[in-house]
């Protein structure tokens, strides 16, 4: 492995999904803590109070991780990506700088006074630093939003002689279509992993005939919000960005989708291993016409294969791409389904005892951090191989004065240290859901 | 356009000395931790004195490199990429620092404790250590190639030059012991009793050793990087800075029997000395060590005007709200702090 190209972009993989681990929780569940504090303001809030100051222990834990795992981030652009950021800095450089001043600082000041600061603040004030939260860390979305939809889909910014680029506007920048509708499936992806988890917590207290009156409020806030969640994040967020991949990035969509043939009327598949040697699909389970329906609203609607495109601009891991595509959709249909059927259950009395349905519930949190994660790699995997969507190769883009060695070195050393760190905040936020919602003395 | 880049080469230098004189405190904090705190309720006096600020303060030096990649982008190209390993030195060791306060107090085994304990100091000697050392170097030179990049290994060997050699580890040492002199006065104003008493009694050693350090930095700049001393005369900044060092010097030696007013003088030597080094280094932003030529200046890797223009209408009310939101903790932190119980705070 010579090409330190290859481990760059593993770099970058690896620390990007892991940090995003945690923001994704982080985001939904500041909105469900803002929602649970702001029911507990009302005379007889209690219940509604005890459950915020649990969720508030587990979202102080998660945030730190999330922070520590950040700052990797903002400096892998310069270490890694020195190309990129040369060519790029004057556009993208803009949301990131606008990220730190108006989402990091913001979040970073009333964190500690969120987590513990409660007596010294009353109720009011705490409220308010909730609130401090919830808005910075959905504005830190916008910005890194707007960052990748401008890798995936550039507009508003012009290119010198060099090749270097530069803002036109701003707000056709920050406005970018693309980060529009990226953006909202993005959150509501972040709202139905932190449901899920809230669920997961009610139900486990539920199987273990624990902390009953808090299960109930868990499972009915989680799975009411995991329902709306749901359904948003598969109609009409992600419907709006499955249709800018297939009028803007008609290759990504064709390896999504593992189609080598164009046609109208094209079948979805939902099953099938690609065979790019052989270029097509293999063992595929389809269903017609709903491909071209879905991306173009047409059922006669041609959808260009990859035999179409030149291949030096076909996405160069298609196997994976393809298998993160159906993972994200597989499981976002399934949510739906277990969510729904959970909103039955409760709202007819049944789902107390329902065991296998709560056990269900309880074991099913890892999945949209695994959806979520399916769901970034099939928008990065899909931009392959360019770093900004046809203008700038990701061959263009890496460091030209770091080796192999030196990336492969702190790959490793990520490897390590985020290993530890992540032991350590299983086994912390483990023992506040064995510890149940009372107030912990560590 | 020369003049929009002089304002961003000054605003994101303003940055980085509030990273420095806010964040630093912080750092002196950790290193100063397991000698001036000895018991579990002192350690956790000396973190409260921190925790509720420590990550705010971090944020400015995240926001400079933001700053940064909106501004300069080739210079944070060319800088982070030639010292790649040394800049993710920094960010492990920002890593384990945030980390260890704030998962420490969290279970209550003096195992534990005594884990993140060490961890917060080594990761709090190694950023100021590393920052100085890289310091350094851009005061001395890299050996920056016609594209605008360079290579660097991590050790100076015979006649090869390296990331840290003699003069490197000099600014290292120098910023070391710099920002703990100047936690030791953040916690002689935040704590009281025992850990107050071990803090005063080596925050005059500590400051009396970093005006010797400034003082042989000094001499040593002069002869690795003449021409960066030669230019101090002719800088008006650059003796203004000098100016808030000595003032900030005389404060800390003079006012010791102030609570706040040894804490601003240290704020004031910290801020000084950075404004004089960038003030001298002007409009050069890294020094090559080979043409003059080749040395990357703030016009020469400043992006094109209109991004720099978009950047300013944001850049003071972000920063206005930044210092809103820092006046606001420390007014609801204000005086001395106490050590939490379990299962409370830091």
């Amino acid at each position: 492995m010579a090409d330190p190209l290859f481990w760059h972009r593993l770099q970058f993989a690896f620390t990007i999904v892991y940090h995003y681990l945690f923001p994704q929780l982080t985001m939904g569940l500041a909105l469900v803590i803002v929602v649970l504090k702001g029911l507990a303001l009302r005379p007889s809030g209690e219940l509604y109070a005890t459950a915020a100051r649990f969720w508030v222990r587990v979202f102080g834990l998660n945030f730190a991780v999330g922070v520590a795992t950040g700052i990797p981030m903002e400096f892998q652009f310069g270490t890694n990506w020195a190309r990129f950021t040369a060519l790029t800095g004057g556009v993208v450089g803009q949301t990131l700088a606008l990220e730190g001043m108006f989402a990091f600082f913001l979040e970073s000041s009333f964190l500690a006074m969120l987590v513990w600061g409660e007596q010294k603040l009353g109720p009011k004030k705490h409220f308010a630093a909730a609130v401090a939260l919830l808005l910075g860390s959905w504005l830190s979305g916008v910005f890194i939003v707007v960052t990748n939809a401008f890798m995936q889909h550039p507009v508003g910014f012009t290119r010198d002689a060099n090749g270097v680029f530069a803002l036109s506007d701003f707000w056709t920048y920050v406005l970018n279509p693309w980060a529009l509708a990226q953006y909202a499936h993005n959150q509501m992806a972040s709202l139905v992993t932190a449901s899920f988890v809230v669920t997961a917590v009610g139900a486990f207290w539920f199987l273990s005939g624990r902390h009953l009156e808090q299960a109930r409020l868990n499972v009915k806030v989680g799975t009411f919000a995991g329902l709306v969640a749901s359904v948003l994040v598969a109609f009409p967020t992600g419907d709006l960005q499955a249709k800018l991949v297939a009028s803007h990035q008609p290759a990504a969509l064709a390896a999504m989708e593992g189609r080598f043939e164009s046609g109208p009327r094209a079948e979805i598949h939902l099953i099938g291993q690609p065979n790019v040697a052989q270029r097509r699909l293999d063992n595929p389970v389809g269903v017609p016409l709903v491909l071209s329906f879905l991306a173009f609203g047409r059922f006669n609607a041609d959808v260009k294969g990859l035999n179409e495109i030149p291949e030096r601009d076909w996405p160069d891991n298609i196997e994976l791409l393809y298998y993160a595509f159906h993972v994200m959709v597989g499981l976002g249909t399934m949510f739906i389904g277990l969510m729904a059927l959970a909103v039955l259950f409760r709202w007819r009395g049944w789902l107390e005892k329902a065991r296998p349905l709560l056990w269900a519930l309880m074991l099913a949190f890892p999945f949209p951090y695994i959806a979520n994660t399916a769901g970034w790699m099939t928008a990065e995997l899909g931009r392959q191989p360019w770093l900004v969507y046809g203008l700038l190769r990701t061959a263009e883009g890496a460091s030209p004065n770091v080796h192999s060695g030196s990336a492969l070195f702190t790959l490793i050393g990520f490897a390590g240290l985020y290993l530890v760190l992540g032991l350590a905040f299983l086994f912390l936020v483990g023992r506040e859901v064995l510890h149940g919602p009372e107030a912990s003395h560590a | 356009m020369p003049e929009l880049s002089t304002l961003w080469f000054w605003l994101i230098a303003l940055m980085l000395t509030a990273w420095a004189v806010l964040d630093g405190f912080d750092f002196g904090a950790g290193v100063l931790h397991r000698f001036v705190a000895r018991t579990d309720s002192e350690r956790r006096e000396v973190l409260a004195a921190i925790g509720p600020v420590w990550d705010g303060n971090e944020v400015w030096l995240i926001a400079s490199a933001g700053a940064l990649f909106l501004a300069f982008p080739k210079l944070l190209a060319a800088g982070f990429s030639g010292f790649y390993l040394p800049v993710l030195f920094v960010v492990w060791a920002l890593i384990v620092r945030g980390v260890s306060i704030e998962l420490r107090s969290h279970v209550v085994s003096p195992l534990w404790r005594g884990f993140f304990d060490t961890t917060f100091m080594l990761a709090s000697i190694a950023v100021p250590g590393l920052m100085g050392a890289l310091l350094g170097n851009v005061v001395r030179g890299v050996p920056l190639d016609a594209q605008g990049f360079f290579e660097l290994a991590l050790f100076a060997a015979e006649g090869a030059p390296g990331v840290f050699d003699g003069y490197a580890l000099l600014c290292g040492a120098l910023v070391l012991v710099t920002l703990t002199a100047h936690g030791a006065n953040w916690l002689a104003w935040k704590t009281e009793g025992p850990v107050q008493r071990r803090v005063l009694s080596v925050r005059l050693p500590l400051w009396l050793t970093a005006f010797g350090l400034w003082l042989l930095a000094a001499l040593a700049t002069s002869r690795v990087a003449p021409d960066v001393m030669a230019a101090f005369p002719r800088r008006p900044m650059a003796w203004l800075g000098l100016l808030l060092t000595l003032r900030g010097a005389v404060a800390t030696l003079v006012e010791r029997r102030g609570e706040r007013e040894p804490f601003f003088g240290g704020v004031a030597f910290i801020a000084g000395c950075l404004v004089t080094t960038v003030a001298c280094l002007f409009p050069v932003v890294l020094r090559a060590t080979g043409a003059p030529a080749l040395s990357l200046t703030a016009t020469s890797t400043a992006s094109a005007t209109r991004s720099l223009q978009s950047g300013l209408w944001w850049w003071g009310p972000g920063v206005f709200l930044a210092a809103g939101y820092l006046w606001w903790v420390l007014r609801h932190f204000r005086g001395k702090v106490t050590a939490a119980r379990d299962g409370e705070g830091y």
